[in-house]
C-alpha cells in the first residue's frame, strides 16, 4: 500500500524563491537531474577525449611523442573509471532516476529533497576531486581502473603518490553522493507512489532504476571500505592488501596482506555495477520501444522478474573476472555456472524486446532507432560474455583485447545507446522542444556504426592474444602485420565516433536555442510522466491534485479503443471506445 | 527502413570477417585443445542466436514498419512462448557449460608424473627455478630477497640448496612431459601467459599460484605478462623454447644450483688487476673511460651488469653491426678474454673507485628530469643502478657514451638480438624519447645527478 499522505504534501517549505535557490542550490529534482546531467556529460567528453588519445598511441605507435607509457596508462584508467562511474552511474541514476521516478510513479519531488541537493553537491566535490588528481605531481593514477594493489600504491606505477589517494578519495565522496541519492530513490519509489500505482504498474525504467539502486546501496559499501583500506596501506603503512615484498629493489615493511582479499571487495562491486549501469538502461529502452512501437510491452512481468532476478545474481557471480587472478580454482566451477545462469534472465529481456517490435507498428524515430541498435550491440556483447562467463574459454582470453571489445559491446556501447535514445525521448519533456530529428539521425548513425567499426575487430585481435593494457606491442612472434593496420583502423573509427558526438552537442545547442516548441507528449506516451499539467512540468510536478492511475504504462493499441494508448492516469469510464465494442470482451491489463 | 537493411548488413560483415579472419586463434602447441573445442561450440551456438535473432529483428522491423492504416497486435503475454524460449536457451547455455566445466576441472588437477618449475616474476622481467635433483623447490621468500640471493631463498632450507637458477628470461622446456609451472613474485601482481598454451595465471605476492601444461610442439614462444604491473609493463616479455628431453637437459645443465651461486664469492683480486691491463688502454687506470676512444666509464658499474654484456659481445648479442666500431673492437677483446677469471677481473673493476664523468651536452634540463621519471623506476631516482632490477648505474657516466648507445637502442643496433632482454626493453623504452632534442634535456638532466 502506498503512502499517499506523503506523496500529497504540497512542497512549501522548500519553493525556490531566488535564483540560486532556484538552480544551484535547488532541492527540485527536476533541477538536481539536470544538474546531475550536465556534470556527467562533461566528464564523459573528457573521458571520450582520452579514450581517442589513447587509441592514437595503440593505433600509431611512435607518432606522438607527447603520449609516454605513464601517460597511456592514466589515460586507460581515468578514462574507464569516469565512464563507468562518474558518467554512466551518475547519469542513469543522479540524471535520469532524479528525473523520472517522481514524475512516472506520480509525486511531487523526491521524499528527501535536502539529501537530493546534498547528494548532488558530493557528486560535484567527487568530480572536482577526480579532475585535481591531473594537476598534482605525478598525475593520476595509472594503475587502471581496476587499481588493484600492490602496483597501485608502489613506486613504479605512475600517480602512485597523490594521484591514487586522490583517486579514492574522490571514489568516497562518490559513494557518499551515490548513498545519499540512492536512499532516496528506493524510498520515494516504495513510499510515495501515487493512488494506483502499484509495484507491477511501474514503468519498466522504474523498475530498472529502483533494482540498480538497490544494488547500488549494497555494492558500494564494498568499494568503499576497500579504499578505506587502500588509502591506510599507502598513507599509514598498514598491509590489509601488502603482503611482505620487495618494491623495486628496496625491501618493504608490508606485511601478511592479501592483493586477492582487494580484488574480492573490488568485484563484489564491480559486477554489480555492470548491472547498475545496464538495468536502468534495460528499463529505458523497455518503454522507448513499446512506446515507438505503439504496442505494449511484452511479458512485462517476466521483465520485471527478470530485472529482479538478474540483480539478485549479480551478487553471486562477481568472481568470475577473478579467474585468473591465483584465487582457489576450485571457485571457477560455482562461478562459471552461476555466471552463465544469468544469461537466461538476459536472453529473455531480449526475446521480449524483439517480441515487443513484432506486429507492431514501428516508428524509426530517433530514438527508436537508438534502440533497435542496442538490442543488436546488447546481444552482440551478451553473447560474447558467455565466452569469458565460462572459465575455461576466459583462460586464453582474459586480460586480452577480446576482454576490452566484450565489455564496451554490452557496457559501454549498449548502455550508450540507451542514454542517447533516452535523452531524444525524454528530451522534450524536460525543455518542451524536441531535438532536430535530421542532426539525430545523423548522430545516430554515425554512432551505431562506428562503434561497431571498433569492437566487431577488437574481439578478433583479442582471439589472436594481443593483451590489453599495453602502451606498445613491440616485436613478438604471434602478431602480424595486419593486426597492427587494424589496430589503426580501429583508431580512426574512434576518431569518427568522437567526431560524430560533437553533432549532438550542437543539436543540443542549435534545438535550444532555434527549434519550436515541440507538441505535449509528442510520442504519444501513456506513462504519468507526459501528463502534468505543465511541460515541462513545474514545481511540485502535478498543480494541486496528484494523479489517480488506474492501469499499467502499456496500454498501446487496445483494441476497440478510439485512442491508440490509454493514459495510466485516465479512469476507465472515460475511455472512448468505438461504436458497436463491447468493453468487457478486451482482455486488457495482465495485472 | 534503413536500419533493417543495415542490420542484416552488419550481421553479413560479423559473419564475413568471422569466416575469413586472418586474426584468430595462434596455432596451439599444448595438451589444451579441449578449450579450442569449447569455443568453437560455443561459437557455433552464440552464432546462431546472433544470426538468428538479429535477422529475426530486422525482419521484424521492416515487416511491422510504421503503417497509418494498420494498428499494433494486443497481446501483454504469452506463457507458452516464453516457457519455450527459456527452455531452449537453458539447453544452449548448458551446451556451452558441461564441456567447459569438464576441461576445467582437468585443468584443476595436475598430473601426478607433472615437472615442477618455477616461474619468478618481478618487475619487469621473468626468471626460473628448478627444484634440482631432490625434486623439490626449497622455500621462498621476499624477505630474503637481496642483491646476492635475487630469487629470495630461504638459505636455512636444505631444500633450496641444489635447486638450479635460471637468471635468464627464455625457459626451455622438454617436449610432451607435463609442466606444473609453480608462480611466484617478490613484488606485484603479474601474469604469466603463453598465447600458443592457452592457459593463464596470475602471480601473486605473498602466495604461491600455479598453472600445469603438457608442451605438444617445438618452437620458440613468447611470455606476456598479462596483468598490469607498472610503467614498464609492456616491456614485460619471456620467452619459452620447447625442445626435445636431450637438449633440455643440456640446457639445464649449464646453469649453476642456488649453494653455487651462493659460494661463488672467492675472487682474486690481484688476478683481475693484471687482467685489466689490457682494459686499461682504453678505460683508463682508473677505470674512468676516455671519450676520445669511445670507452665508457667503467667504475660505477655492477659487475653482474659487466659479465652481461661481456657474455653478449662474446656471443653475437652485442657489438655486431658492422659501423659499430667500439662495439666490434669489444667484440674482439671480449672473445680474447679468459672466461675462468673474468669474474676476478670484474670484481677489481668494482673495486676501483667511482669516478664522475663530467656533463659535456646541455639541454633543458627541467624538461630532462620529466623525460627521467620513466628511466628512474629500474636505474633509480639518482640514476645510481640496481641489480635487483639489472639496471646499471648512469650516474657519472660519460654523456656522449649514453648518447651513443641510446641511439643504437633506437636504431635497433642494440637490443635487437631476442636473447637481449633488457636491451629489448630498452629498445622499446628509447622509443619514447621521440626527437634529439628531447635526448638533449633527458642526457643534460641525468649529468647533474
Amino acid at each position: 500500500m502506498t503512502h499517499i499522505a506523503v506523496a500529497d504534501q504540497e512542497p512549501e517549505l522548500h519553493h525556490p524563491r531566488t535564483f540560486i535557490g532556484k538552480y544551484i542550490w535547488s532541492q527540485d529534482h527536476k533541477v538536481i537531474a539536470i544538474q546531475y546531467g550536465c556534470t556527467a556529460i562533461f566528464v564523459g567528453l573528457i573521458a571520450l577525449v582520452l579514450s581517442v588519445v589513447m587509441r592514437l598511441q595503440l593505433g600509431f605507435p611512435d607518432q606522438f611523442d607527447f603520449i609516454n607509457p605513464n601517460m597511456y596508462l592514466q589515460f586507460v584508467t581515468m578514462h574507464g573509471m569516469i565512464m563507468v562511474v562518474y558518467m554512466l552511474t551518475a547519469l542513469l541514476l543522479g540524471g535520469f532516476g532524479n528525473y523520472l521516478i517522481p514524475l512516472m510513479v506520480g509525486t511531487r519531488d523526491m521524499i528527501f529533497p535536502y539529501l537530493n541537493m546534498l547528494s548532488f553537491w558530493f557528486y560535484f566535490l567527487s568530480v572536482l576531486v577526480l579532475l585535481a588528481s591531473f594537476f598534482v605531481p605525478g598525475g593520476p593514477t595509472g594503475a587502471g581502473w581496476t587499481l588493484y594493489p600492490p602496483q597501485s600504491i608502489l613506486e613504479g606505477t605512475p600517480g602512485s603518490g597523490l594521484g591514487i589517494v586522490l583517486m579514492l578519495v574522490s571514489l568516497a565522496i562518490f559513494i557518499i553522493a551515490f548513498t545519499m541519492g540512492g536512499l532516496n530513490y528506493v524510498t520515494t519509489i516504495l513510499q510515495a507512489r501515487t493512488r494506483g500505482m502499484t509495484l507491477m504498474r511501474m514503468p519498466l525504467t522504474i523498475w530498472g532504476i529502483f533494482t540498480a539502486t538497490i544494488l547500488g546501496l549494497f555494492a558500494f559499501p564494498a568499494l568503499l571500505v576497500s579504499a578505506i583500506m587502500m588509502l591506510f596501506d599507502g598513507l599509514l603503512g598498514t598491509s590489509f592488501f601488502m603482503p611482505a615484498i620487495v618494491s623495486l629493489g628496496e625491501a618493504t615493511d608490508f606485511e601478511g596482506g592479501s592483493p586477492i582479499l582487494f580484488q574480492h571487495l573490488f568485484w563484489f562491486f564491480g559486477h554489480p555495477e555492470v548491472y547498475i549501469v545496464a538495468l536502468p538502461a534495460f528499463g529505458m529502452v523497455s518503454d522507448v520501444l513499446s512506446i515507438h512501437a505503439r504496442k505494449n510491452i511484452f511479458g512485462y512481468r517476466m521483465m520485471v522478474w527478470a530485472i529482479v532476478i538478474i540483480g539478485g545474481l549479480s551478487f553471486v557471480v562477481w568472481a568470475h573476472h577473478m579467474y585468473v587472478s591465483g584465487m582457489n580454482p576450485y571457485f571457477g566451477f560455482f562461478f562459471a555456472t552461476t555466471t552463465l545462469i544469468i544469461a537466461v534472465p538476459t536472453a529473455i529481456k531480449v526475446y521480449n524486446w524483439v517480441l515487443t517490435l513484432w506486429q507492431g507498428n514501428i516508428h524509426l524515430t530517433v530514438p527508436m532507432l537508438f534502440a533497435i541498435g542496442f538490442i543488436f550491440t546488447f546481444t552482440h556483447g551478451g553473447l560474447s560474455g558467455l565466452f569469458l562467463g565460462n572459465v575455461v574459454i576466459d583462460m586464453p582470453l582474459s586480460d586480452t583485447f577480446f576482454v576490452v571489445a566484450h565489455f564496451h559491446m554490452v557496457m559501454g556501447v549498449s548502455p550508450i545507446l540507451v542514454l542517447y535514445s533516452a535523452i531524444y525521448h525524454w528530451f522534450p519533456l524536460v525543455t518542451g522542444k524536441q531535438l532536430n530529428t535530421r542532426l539525430g539521425m545523423i548522430h545516430f548513425w554515425g554512432t551505431f556504426l562506428g562503434t561497431y567499426a571498433i569492437f566487431l575487430p577488437m574481439h578478433y585481435i583479442g582471439f589472436l592474444g594481443v593483451p590489453r593494457r599495453y602502451y606498445a606491442l613491440g616485436d613478438t612472434s604471434f602478431i602480424p602485420d595486419s593486426a597492427h593496420a587494424l589496430n589503426a583502423n580501429m583508431t580512426i573509427a574512434v576518431i569518427i565516433v568522437a567526431l560524430f558526438q560533437l553533432v549532438f552537442i550542437f543539436n543540443l545547442f542549435w534545438t535550444m536555442k532555434r527549434e519550436p516548441k515541440s507538441k505535449i507528449n509528442p510520442w504519444g506516451a501513456a506513462s504519468l510522466e507526459w501528463h502534468t499539467p505543465e511541460v515541462p512540468p513545474g514545481h511540485g510536478n502535478w498543480g494541486k491534485e496528484l494523479p489517480t492511475v488506474h492501469r499499467w504504462a502499456y496500454d498501446y493499441s487496445v483494441p476497440g479503443v478510439v485512442q491508440d494508448y490509454i493514459p495510466q492516469h485516465v479512469p476507465d469510464s472515460d475511455v472512448v471506445y468505438e461504436s458497436g465494442f463491447d468493453p468487457s470482451t478486451s482482455k486488457r491489463e495482465p495485472t | 527502413m534503413y536500419i533493417a537493411i543495415v542490420i542484416v548488413a552488419l550481421v553479413a560483415v560479423t559473419l564475413i570477417l568471422h569466416f575469413a579472419s586472418p586474426w584468430w586463434l595462434t596455432p596451439l602447441a599444448s595438451n589444451w585443445s579441449a578449450i579450442d573445442t569449447t569455443i568453437e561450440i560455443s561459437f557455433w551456438i552464440t552464432g546462431f542466436v546472433f544470426v538468428a535473432v538479429n535477422l529475426f529483428l530486422a525482419w521484424t522491423v521492416w515487416r511491422f514498419r510504421h503503417n497509418k492504416n494498420r494498428r499494433s497486435h494486443y497481446e501483454p503475454e504469452n506463457k507458452k512462448l516464453e516457457i519455450w524460449l527459456t527452455g531452449l536457451t537453458s539447453v544452449g547455455i548448458i551446451a556451452m557449460l558441461t564441456p567447459g566445466l569438464i576441461t576445467w576441472a582437468n585443468i584443476v588437477h595436475v598430473p601426478d608424473d607433472a615437472l615442477e618449475i618455477e616461474a619468478i616474476g618481478q618487475q619487469w622481467q621473468w626468471t626460473y627455478r628448478f627444484p634440482g635433483e631432490d625434486g623439490v623447490l626449497g622455500a621462498a621468500n621476499a624477505r630474503f630477497v637481496s642483491n646476492e640471493n635475487r630469487f629470495g631463498l630461504d638459505p636455512s632450507d636444505p631444500n633450496s640448496a641444489d635447486d638450479i637458477l635460471v637468471e635468464h628470461h627464455r625457459l626451455h622446456l622438454p617436449l610432451d612431459q607435463p609442466i606444473k609451472l609453480v608462480l611466484r613474485s617478490n613484488d606485484v601482481l603479474h601474469n604469466f601467459a603463453v598465447p600458443q598454451f592457452r592457459v593463464k595465471m596470475d602471480l601473486v605476492p605473498g602466495t604461491q599460484t600455479y598453472q600445469w601444461f603438457t608442451p605438444t610442439r617445438e618452437g620458440t614462444f613468447d611470455v606476456l605478462c598479462e596483468e598490469l604491473c607498472g610503467l614498464a609493463h609492456y616491456t614485460m616479455k619471456g620467452q619459452v623454447q620447447v625442445e626435445p628431453e636431450e637438449e633440455f637437459r643440456n640446457w639445464l645443465a649449464t646453469y649453476p644450483t642456488f649453494s653455487e651461486v651462493q659460494s661463488d664469492s672467492a675472487v682474486d683480486l690481484a688476478v683481475g688487476e693484471t687482467q685489466y691491463q689490457t682494459c686499461a688502454g682504453c678505460h683508463n687506470a682508473d677505470g674512468s673511460g676516455n671519450e676520445a676512444l669511445n670507452a665508457p666509464n667503467l667504475t660505477r658499474l655492477d659487475s653482474r651488469y659487466m659479465a652481461r654484456q661481456m657474455r653478449h659481445y662474446r656471443e653475437g648479442i652485442r657489438g655486431t653491426e658492422r659501423e659499430d666500431e667500439p662495439g666490434q673492437l669489444m667484440v674482439s677483446i671480449a672473445q680474447s678474454t679468459n672466461v675462468d677469471t673474468e669474474p676476478d677481473l670484474l670484481a677489481y673493476i668494482e673495486s676501483l673507485d667511482d669516478v664522475d664523468t663530467a656533463g659535456t651536452l646541455t639541454g633543458d634540463i627541467s624538461n630532462g628530469q620529466r623525460l627521467y621519471g620513466a628511466c628512474a623506476a629500474c636505474h633509480g631516482s639518482a640514476a645510481e643502478g640496481k641489480v635487483l632490477l639489472s639496471a646499471p648505474a648512469l650516474a657519472g657516466q660519460s654523456d656522449l657514451y649514453l648518447k651513443r648507445q641510446l641511439e643504437h637502442f633506437s636504431m635497433g643496433w642494440r637490443g635487437k638480438h631476442p636473447q637481449d632482454q633488457f636491451g629489448t626493453q630498452m629498445r622499446l623504452m628509447t622509443r619514447t624519447i621521440h626527437s634529439p632534442e628531447r635526448l638533449r634535456d633527458l642526457l643534460a638532466y641525468i649529468s647533474t645527478l
